[in-house]
């Protein structure tokens, strides 16, 4: 027998078999996605149609649709959005850029531990703070909810995202004589946009899937409703009403709610990936 | 006693060096600190107007460290701390009054490894105008970054693509666009930290062939590790071990009689 020849064999069979093994884990992550969306698509696309998107909720058995639910998730998210964002783009920019001191890395501490909260705690505190007071459900505590899940995470990933880019970059603009604050709006931040817009991303696609703060916050709505000191539809908080109810026709409208939610998640998501794409 | 003479010979160099021309960089007394590690002791050299000054000496020799004092780029390394006096047309650097963002815009600085920003051609070379806020119309604006590139021998390799991609360029161009860029803001000193040294042959003679062209105009501090380089492309050297200033001299002295014995181990590759 050749020196060698064993161990080669060896090897080759555990590249083969590790390989094998890796595919098949991956292949049932991927199955188990799979599975579910064909299974929401399958449930939900019977009962779409245009009166069930622009229609307001109706009693069972009169049809009605999901239109303020649909309008108010997106105000929601727009809300919560417009807070939350610059909020958690801002943090994170002190934290890659200035954050290297006692105060930087408490903040990180703390916001690592607020992205682990509950979202159920996040409305709780959400409605002692801001429902009790107006003594109303409303708009704005649910935007003020959401922006509170979203801040943590666009912080971390923003801070990540930035400290990828290279220091020679900084070093380059620098020795331009770009004063710091230029260097990280001019250079820096473009070079991370799209890391940062993923980051992003995952806040509002974290968020739009939420339904306990809600119930706290902005509550629902069966009305289009276009004021932000009143409760406000939203597509999660449909969904749950209506999978709760003993009715087949809601349980319907609440699958084809969750197919529409999950394709606004999906636009949402090519749309910024279309506006922040790598051009240089 | 040999010690004492190789003072008084440099000291002689370094007179000659400076009578030669008028001192556009004067370091006095110069040390610098890496948290507690020293990595610079007692740096004194001029620097005449419009030559080039070689760097050389072992890695971590401090060669980098000194270049980066002339510009304050070491500002950003945290825990950094600079003694001495570096002046640079008689005026401290360190002092507290100097704006830095001013001195930068004067003493520009060409990296190791070419640092094009994610923007297009003519975007780069524009940043240090537009930052700097140095031109006053489009039309002045396109022509100082023609300009630019026509001093770093880039133009008509991308003139037909101003607006593409930095990053598409080959690994020599992003060097001389690197190049392109500082010039672009007009400065009287340039700084090249080891320029050629992650390029191919060709494009290495290029940048050198700019070099010689840049100073005319410029006062250039280059830093290399190929002594070929020092030799082919500056005026004057200055041989670094361990932190120490060992020797500087025209280069021509350097390389064929140096004063000291340890710039002539180094030189010739005899060290073991």
């Amino acid at each position: 027998m050749m020196r060698g020849t064993r161990p080669k064999n060896i090897r080759r069979w555990t590249s083969a078999v590790m390989t094998t093994a890796t595919a098949v884990c991956a292949l049932v992550a991927v199955t188990v996605l799979v599975i579910i969306l064909g299974y929401i698509a399958w449930q939900g696309i019977s009962s779409i149609n245009l009166q069930f998107l622009i229609d307001t909720p109706k009693p069972v058995g009169e049809g009605g649709g999901i239109g303020n639910a649909i309008l108010g998730t997106l105000i929601l998210l727009g809300l919560g959005s417009v807070m939350g964002l610059p909020l958690g783009i801002a943090g994170g920019i002190y934290l890659s850029e200035f954050g290297d001191n006692w105060f930087g890395r408490t903040v990180r501490f703390v916001t690592d531990t607020l992205t682990g909260v509950p979202s159920i705690v996040i409305g709780i505190f959400v409605y002692t703070l801001i429902v009790l007071r107006m003594k109303q459900f409303s708009t704005i505590a649910g935007g003020v909810a959401l922006a509170l899940i979203m801040i943590p995470i666009v912080m971390r990933t923003t801070e990540e995202m930035i400290r990828l880019v290279p220091t020679s970059l900084r070093e380059g603009a620098l020795a331009l004589g770009a004063p710091q604050w230029r260097v990280t709006m001019g250079v820096v931040l473009p070079a991370a946009s799209s890391g940062i817009a993923t980051g992003c991303m995952l806040a509002i696609a974290r968020v739009s899937g939420e339904t306990a703060p809600l119930l706290f916050t902005a509550f629902g709505s069966r009305f289009f409703n276009w004021h932000l000191d009143e409760p406000m539809a939203s597509l999660t908080v449909q969904i749950y009403n209506y999978a709760i109810s003993p009715y087949d026709e809601w349980h319907a409208q609440a699958w084809a709610a969750t197919l529409v939610l999950m394709t606004l998640i999906l636009a949402i998501n090519i749309t910024v990936r279309f506006f922040t794409r790598k051009r240089f | 006693m040999e010690m004492s003479i190789a003072v008084e010979r440099r000291r002689e160099a370094e007179e000659s060096l400076a009578e030669a021309s008028a001192s556009k960089i004067k370091i006095r007394a110069l040390n610098f600190f890496y948290g507690r590690t020293q990595a610079l002791y007692n740096i004194v050299m001029d620097i005449p107007e419009r030559v080039v000054m070689a760097f050389i000496g072992p890695s971590g020799c401090g060669k980098s460290t000194l270049l980066r004092t002339l510009n304050r780029m070491n500002d950003t390394i945290h825990g950094t701390r600079v003694e001495g006096r570096v002046e640079i047309d008689g005026r401290d650097i360190y002092a507290p009054d100097t704006d830095v963002v001013e001195l930068r815009r004067k003493v520009g600085m060409v990296f190791q490894k070419s640092n094009p920003f994610p923007k297009s051609i003519f975007d780069n070379v524009a940043y240090g105008l537009r930052i700097n806020r140095l031109t006053e119309s489009k039309a002045e604006l396109q022509e100082r970054v023609e300009e630019a590139l026509t001093d770093a021998a880039l133009w008509p390799e991308v003139k037909d693509r101003l607006k593409s991609s930095a990053l598409g360029l080959s690994g020599g161009q992003q060097q001389r666009l690197c190049i392109a860029r500082a010039l672009a803001v007009k400065p009287e000193v340039l700084l090249m930290d080891e320029p050629a040294s992650a390029l191919d042959p060709i494009a290495t003679q290029k940048i050198e062939e700019l070099v010689v062209e840049l100073k005319k105009q410029y006062t250039i501090v280059i830093v290399t590790h190929n002594m070929q380089q020092a030799a082919r492309v500056s005026d004057r050297t200055a041989f670094f071990w361990l932190g120490k200033l060992i020797e500087v001299n025209t280069t021509e002295r350097m390389f064929t009689n140096p004063d000291e014995k340890l710039t002539e181990d180094y030189i010739t590759g005899r060290f073991g």
